[in-house]
């Protein structure tokens, strides 16, 4: 169980600023959803922690000690958002799990793991055989999941992973999520800009807006009584909550 | 792949250009084995003679025969060729991919000189690369293998930036693995075939730049020959003997042929088709059952038994079977389903834009008492282009990029109503204003990616605002959309609605927002309409299984955090693949025998309409087990 700290974190792409001076905890074992919307920064935010962006000032920490972004131990991994492009089309499922293990240990180990792993997002370990063309979009969104979960990672971004699912499957890896924090205690950065998910998941939630944080605190609280002028008018505006005219 | 192969391998194209490599590669291995002594015999006696008897193509200067030499010649100049290939596809790939390799600055550096020796012409480095590395073939090899490098490693580099930005490169960085090892495991393999595909039809570039180098006399020399050098003997003596150069000529004509069309075949094999082959499906046939019941004034909208057919990997395909229903003015119908429900098809063969490769049937199809089945003629076209609005799903596409958003709304005023340039751009600027884009006469002027999303769904309602719309089609206008923008843009629907009476069918896969914009709902499932509903009894009077497993299965502000969502088994039924019977029962918790034997008509009142033997039973409890363990 590890915390995640984002301290006055800023992501800077020449002009502009997409996100800026962003201070957050997950704190450990716990699951944080990050919403906002299109241009808030909060892919951005997720990429400077996996060191898929430049960090242009501030700090992002795993209890203390920096988030390594070069070298074989990733202690903080990431699920994408699309499942047709997070897996490559031509290795097979478990080829694209074991990858990301960490390296030093025997092909049978290996396959055994990939086979733990499969049963754990509750997956037929039989598919390790499988290309992903033959999964659907729930599948591959776990398998996404699985290869996460096999580099033993501490801390978990999920970035918009049930974004493009279909909704009848949707609830089948949010269940998943759920599970994972309560059974292997693991910290989750769930960043989503649908309102009801996040308060499903989500035990803190923080509301980003123009690469700041506008709002942040226990989920129940933001999302019945929102403070921020922001927030209520994201709240305002989930289809369904107000009758039709 | 090899299905593919023997698929293309059957085409005239492909047989041609297999047995015209097979022959080719054949002479380059036999030819000299079988004919080099011929070739060399030198015969004093019968110098420069014409083609007659022993001699088909005559003698050159030495007395030789040129025919055998041209034959003989088939292995140096092939394997020449293959060679420089061999050094332009490792050179471009070294070239290509090494800004992946080597991090952001020296890349960008590389990428400069790859795109600046690109600009150069092939010939002229070539050339230069021949005087550097000195006369003869090796230096010929270099040279243009060398030449080919550029416009390959170019090649290499768009293909190496388009899969680098995916998301399973973005996995193995983040799970560490090292960027040689991203290289040859995830990018090379991925972009494999267009580059095959550039090396196969590369080999005839470079046998014909072979020949043209030796015949400058710059490649091979004296005593080797290949087709070139044979040629640059033979064009001196070409009045006296005129197959001397003919031969040669028709040589490296042939194999740059046989090369160049089995590139062509290589690319049918491998990329360009992807998979399916098309079945034509058949032409329009006229329509053999005709509804002729009059139908009510006030009805829009009228579809009666309206199927798509579609070409498919193993026959035609009907994502949409059997849809049936009627809009009338001023309602707003909402058409609900997932992926593979028919949904999109049933909009797009409403509104007369199912592509050529479909085909559209339906007992009756009106749109305002016009039949909509028939041939298009400018009457029916006008009559889409300013009855109807249509509003698609990605704002990003659906406007022209090059033009100015003014101008293609005045486009409708100008082709349906006859009305002149001017006085359409004022009516585009006008509707601008009505759909609420702030400062519409500065806004008519730029251009689409000068919009934000919001804005240009906006944009496009006020095109089908253009002329006076009696419905408006929109097939998820929203999906791609923030939710504070959506909101903006229903608003804006709902608005127009009440202005002016016009009707609405809104497709989208979120029940939500079908149930918050709509008078009337249609719950699509493998391409039929299971439940027809008023929106207000979604939440608590749906009757089909699949309505309330999907109501159910969507988390809102209330649902009960203690616990697990709701789903569905399975997955959405694949339109190629549909069973007899119900397509619902193999995920329904009610389903029995006579559900997977016979499908359900929709049956109902006015109001409210079912497809399902079991309307309205209880659903038995959710278990937690239910999360099954799921197999590809």
């Amino acid at each position: 169980m590890s915390e995640l700290l984002f301290e006055d974190v800023t992501v800077r792409y020449g002009r502009t600023t997409a996100v800026d001076g962003v201070s957050l905890a997950v704190p450990a074992g716990e699951i944080v959803g990050l919403v906002g919307e299109s241009g808030s920064g909060k892919s951005t935010l997720a990429k400077a922690a996996v060191g898929l962006a430049p960090l242009t000032a501030g700090r992002i920490s795993l209890d203390g000690v920096p988030v390594p972004t070069r070298g074989r131990h990733r202690p903080l991994q990431m699920v994408f958002q699309d499942p047709y492009s997070s897996l490559d089309p031509r290795m097979t499922i478990g080829e694209s799990v074991a990858e990301a293990m960490p390296p030093g240990r025997s092909r049978a180990a290996r396959r055994t793991e990939v086979e733990r792993l499969l049963d754990l997002v509750h997956l037929d370990p039989a598919s390790a055989a499988a290309l992903p063309s033959r999964l659907s979009g729930g599948q591959r969104q776990r398998v996404a999941l699985a290869r996460a979960l096999a580099a033993d990672p501490r801390v978990v971004i999920a970035d918009e992973i049930t974004s493009a699912l279909d909704v009848s499957i949707q609830g089948a890896v949010l269940n998943l999520v759920r599970e994972l924090r309560r059974e292997l205690g693991l910290s989750i950065l769930f960043i989503s800009h649908n309102l009801a998910v996040v308060r499903y998941v989500a035990s803190h939630v923080a509301v980003m807006h123009r690469g700041r944080v506008v709002e942040h605190g226990p989920a129940a609280r933001v999302l019945a009584e929102p403070s921020h002028e922001y927030t209520r008018e994201l709240l305002a505006a989930i289809p369904g909550r107000r009758s039709r005219s | 792949m090899n299905r593919r192969w023997s698929r293309v391998v059957r085409t005239p194209l492909g047989l041609t250009a297999t047995v015209l490599m097979a022959v080719v590669l054949a002479l380059a291995v036999l030819g000299p084995l079988l004919w080099d002594a011929g070739a060399e015999a030198v015969d004093t006696d019968n110098i420069m003679a014409q083609p007659a008897g022993a001699h088909l193509a005559g003698t050159d200067s030495l007395g030789r025969d040129i025919l055998l030499r041209v034959l003989v010649a088939t292995r140096l100049s092939i394997g020449l060729a293959l060679l420089a290939v061999v050094i332009t596809v490792v050179a471009g790939l070294l070239l290509g991919s090494a800004p992946l390799l080597v991090g952001r600055r020296f890349g960008r550096l590389l990428s400069a000189a790859v795109n600046v020796a690109v600009a150069f012409p092939g010939l002229l480095l070539a050339l230069f690369f021949a005087v550097v590395f000195g006369v003869g073939a090796t230096g010929a090899v270099m040279a243009i293998g060398l030449a080919g490098a550029p416009a390959f490693a170019r090649l290499t580099q768009t293909l190496v930036a388009g899969v680098a930005a995916r998301d399973y490169v973005s996995a193995a960085r983040v799970a560490g693995v090292g960027r040689a090892r991203i290289l040859f495991r995830h990018v090379l393999p991925n972009i494999a075939e267009p580059l095959v595909v550039n090396a196969t039809i590369g080999a005839g570039t470079a046998l014909l730049s072979f020949a043209g180098l030796s015949f400058l006399g710059l490649g091979v020399q004296s005593p080797s020959y290949d087709w070139g050098r044979l040629l640059y003997d033979g064009i001196g003596v070409i009045y006296v003997n005129a197959a001397a150069a003919l031969a040669p000529g028709a040589a490296v004509l042939l194999a740059g042929l046989a090369f160049n069309l089995f590139g062509e075949s290589v690319a049918k094999a491998l990329g360009v088709s992807t998979g399916p082959r098309v079945v034509r499906v058949g032409g329009a046939e006229p329509p053999v059952v005709e509804d002729t019941r009059a139908t009510p004034s006030d009805v829009v909208l009228d579809v009666r038994d309206l199927e798509v057919v579609v070409p498919g990997q193993h026959g035609p395909v009907r994502p949409v079977r059997g849809v049936s229903f009627a809009v009338r003015r001023g309602e707003a119908v909402g058409i609900v389903g997932e992926s593979g429900s028919g949904k999109s098809l049933t909009a797009l063969a409403v509104t007369r834009l199912v592509g050529d490769d479909g085909r559209v049937d339906a007992t009756r199809l009106e749109l305002l008492g016009h039949d909509l089945r028939a041939p298009d003629t400018a009457v029916r076209q006008r009559l889409l282009g300013t009855s109807l609005a249509m509003v698609f799903q990605d704002p990003m596409t659906s406007f022209n990029p090059g033009r100015r958003i003014g101008g293609q709304l005045a486009e409708v005023a100008t082709h349906h109503q006859g009305m002149r340039r001017r006085a359409a751009l004022a009516r585009a600027v006008d509707r601008l204003a009505a759909v609420r884009i702030p400062d519409a006469a500065t806004r008519a002027r730029q251009y689409p990616h000068e919009f934000s999303g919001g804005m240009r769904q906006r944009a496009m309602i006020g095109m089908g605002l253009m002329g006076s719309p009696a419905l408006i089609v929109a097939d998820e206008p929203t999906t791609a959309l923030d939710v504070t923008v959506q909101q903006q843009v229903l608003d804006l629907l709902a608005s127009i609605r009440a202005a002016d009476d016009v009707a609405l069918m809104l497709i989208s896969h979120d029940v939500a927002v079908v149930g918050e914009v709509c008078d009337r709902v249609l719950v699509m499932y493998a391409g039929r309409i299971v439940e027809d509903l008023p929106a207000a009894d979604l939440a608590g009077s749906a009757r089909h299984p699949y309505t309330r497993a999907l109501i159910d299965a969507v988390p809102d502000m209330t649902t009960d955090l203690t616990e697990p969502l709701a789903t569905i088994p399975g997955r959405p039924v694949d339109p190629a693949d549909v069973p007899p019977g119900c397509a619902y029962a193999a995920r329904c918790p009610l389903a029995d025998d006579r559900c997977r034997a016979l499908d359900p008509e929709l049956t109902g009142d006015a109001t409210h309409r079912v497809a399902c033997w079991h309307a309205g039973e209880p659903l038995p409890a959710r278990h937690e087990t239910d999360e099954l363990v799921e197999s590809p």
